[in-house]
């Protein structure tokens, strides 16, 4: 029989017992359904997190955190205002460290060769901001936007070198302090009230230079390097206080490879310090959001099996249904490898059909749930598209489950296979 | 068709000393007992019996369906346990036709995609599959039946499909186990000519297997069995061949 007609049998076999087939469809239906769903949220998810990596820039960046404090020795340590470290009692969440950097650390780090631009990142709490007569609105600015860069709506990004003391803002807060639209935002002045140590308020004008969307990793305010300093001075309120930082910055060769920035990271850990790159700390969101999508995969995948022996059961009903005609055509001269081959293909073309169906299903609920959820409870992440349907996996689950089918089509496949075209006939 | 010798033509199917038993212990019994036959090209042959007596295993024996204990069938002289499976398969795809008890129509699908199986098998191509089929069909006065469901006919007309069946891939012998079993008189009259027809227009040797003595005595000879033995041979009087 020629390879044609066996695909072409297969297929009117598999449409032969309606009923029968639907239900096994069914089953594959479910198990394709959800893979596909789950590597769209995961491409989704994963596809945001990369434009995110990407808006923010600063590939050439270490920011280097306190070493997670290993007690090694018994009781409690002396202190010493040169290179004793205030622990923080929580951790921060964006380095995971919960100990702070000295001035000594900074000195250190500036003393290792390839680190350049080693610069400590002062943590300041901004108590409002106001713009004109505004109301006065709660604000944060995020401890490292001086050197990353914000996914902007409009104007430019914050200018580290300038001496000008500059601002970014979330779009919300451009409504909110009654700016008019995010370009007519850009240029104005803000001014920020702080409260020093001391319990003095001060107030500091800036410019708002860049307007930001709200992002996944990049919340609140930025400023630069001029705004910072300035705002950290007033809160120290020139007291004599050592410095303790809670990260600190510094730049290396942008052409450096994966074992020359791994290198760099062993000699900061040797001195009691982590860095990370921005990619670093991406990858551990990514991580988390894989393992996400990992374990509803394996449920998928459970699906799958269960399908499977739907198959199984399926076909073997079949192959004891028909024992007489696979008989008949055994007495006709069909050998025995196109026998197998004839059910094995019904197998992979019910697969063929659950997962065509159950890939379209998810698509014609995918696509809509994705852009509703965009535009409504997720609108506050702009350019997060929820579920991405990317051809390639699509192809790929679908390929899975025809070799699942496949696979679980032998088993019956060999059985009809095995059977003597005598005995099939004579079978009542 | 090859010939083993130069000058000698083999029969087309010969059987030496076949017994085969069915069971085990106790319940053991011996379907054929030490069985010779030789079938010539272009006769027809009656295999007869009461059931029971192995005349269907003995039709299934030479058409190599089945599998036996001692003895050898030599197809054209050359003894079938030396042919590969492969060559089996070929043999009985290209120059075997088979009419079975049942009618074996596979359901759900049309008279013709039936009728052509054995071409399908083959791997003839559709086209011509089709073309064959119509025409082997039209000898019936089937044609028109074509594109109906081969379980929707009635009982003569399925006959009349298996027997189409049986000769679209011009076969040098039919074998035939009760052909009118299953039909009324005037209908296995029908069918029976046909048959005949079949072997006297086209040379195809007939193997038919029958409990009716009637079918059996417008074949060329018959064999009859009891008991797994071949008991008496009677040649018509107006047999082609003695």
């Amino acid at each position: 029989m020629k390879t044609v007609d066996l695909v072409r049998t297969a297929a009117a076999n598999t449409v032969r017992s309606k009923l029968r087939t639907t239900l096994t469809v069914l089953a594959l239906f479910v198990g394709a359904f959800t893979l596909t769903l789950t590597t769209a949220l995961g491409a989704g998810v994963s596809d945001y997190v990369t434009k995110q990596v990407a808006s923010l820039g600063a590939g050439d960046v270490f920011l280097i955190s306190k070493a997670s404090p290993t007690s090694t020795g018994g009781g409690p340590q002396k202190y010493d205002p040169a290179t004793s470290t205030a622990s923080s009692g929580t951790a921060n969440p964006l380095t995971g460290s919960s100990g702070t950097l000295s001035a000594t650390d900074i000195t250190t780090l500036k003393n290792i060769s390839g680190l350049s631009d080693v610069a400590p990142i002062s943590q300041v709490s901004i108590d409002w901001i106001r713009a004109g007569s505004s109301d006065k609105y709660q604000v944060s600015i995020a401890p490292t936007s001086s050197i990353a860069r914000s996914d902007l709506t409009a104007g430019t990004q914050l200018d580290a070198a300038s001496s000008q003391r500059q601002l970014t803002l979330p779009d919300e807060y451009v409504k909110a302090l009654g700016l008019g639209s995010a370009s007519a935002a850009v240029g104005t002045t803000a001014t920020l009230g702080i409260t020093d140590l001391l319990g003095a308020h001060h107030e500091v004008t800036a410019t708002i230079v860049g307007i930001s969307n709200a992002s996944l990793l990049s919340s609140g305010a930025g400023g630069n390097a001029a705004l910072v300093e300035e705002l950290a001075q007033l809160q120290k309120a020139s007291s004599a206080s050592p410095d303790h930082y809670q990260v600190a910055v510094a730049h290396f060769d942008a052409t450096a490879t994966a074992p020359q920035i791994d290198a760099l990271k062993k000699r900061i850990s040797a001195e009691g310090m982590s860095a990370q790159t921005i990619a670093d700390q991406l990858g551990a969101i990514q991580t988390v959001i894989t393992g996400i999508t990992g374990v509803l995969n394996a449920f998928a995948i459970v699906a799958l099996l269960a399908a499977a022996f739907g198959i199984v059961n399926t076909l073997l009903m079949s192959v004891q249904e028909r024992t007489r005609e696979i008989g008949l055509m055994k007495a006709m001269g069909m050998s025995n490898g196109r026998v197998f081959a004839l059910f094995s293909l019904e197998a992979a073309f019910i697969g063929l059909l659950g997962s065509l169906l159950g890939a379209v299903g998810a698509m014609l609920l995918g696509i809509p749930l994705s852009a509703g959820l965009a535009a409504g409870p997720l609108s506050g992440l702009a350019g997060l598209h929820l579920l991405l349907f990317q051809p390639t996996s699509i192809v790929g689950v679908i390929l899975l489950i025809v070799v699942i089918a496949f696979l679980a089509g032998t088993l019956p496949a060999r059985r009809a296979a095995r059977k003597t075209p005598i005995d099939a006939l004579r079978y009542e | 068709m090859t010939n083993t010798l130069p000058g000698a033509v083999a029969p087309l199917l010969e059987a030496r000393r076949l017994s085969k038993w069915y069971g085990k212990g106790d319940s053991r019994f011996h379907a054929l007992d030490d069985v010779s036959l030789s079938i010539r090209r272009g006769e027809s042959l009656a295999i007869v019996g009461k059931s029971g007596s192995g005349k269907s295993t003995l039709m299934h024996i030479l058409a190599l369906l089945d599998s036996v204990d001692a003895g050898e069938v030599l197809v054209d002289g050359e003894d079938a346990r030396r042919l590969s499976r492969r060559a089996v398969n070929r043999l009985r795809n290209r120059r075997f036709g088979f009419v079975f008890q049942q009618f074996f129509l596979t359901p759900g699908t049309s008279v013709l995609d039936n009728v052509v199986l054995p071409l399908t098998i083959t791997g003839v191509p559709a086209a011509e599959r089709r073309r064959r089929g119509m025409a082997a069909l039209a000898r019936f006065d089937l044609a028109d039946k074509a594109r109906n469901r081969a379980t929707d006919l009635s009982g003569g007309q399925k006959q009349r499909v298996v027997l189409t069946r049986a000769l679209v891939g011009e076969p040098d012998v039919i074998f035939a186990d009760e052909p009118t079993g299953n039909l009324d008189s005037a209908t296995g009259a029908i069918v029976e000519d046909e048959l005949f027809a079949l072997n006297r227009e086209h040379g195809i040797t007939l193997v038919i297997v029958t409990h009716d003595e009637d079918l059996a005595a417008r074949c060329d000879r018959q064999v009859h069995m009891r008991d797994g033995r071949l008991v008496e041979f009677t040649s018509a009087p107006a047999g082609v061949s003695a």
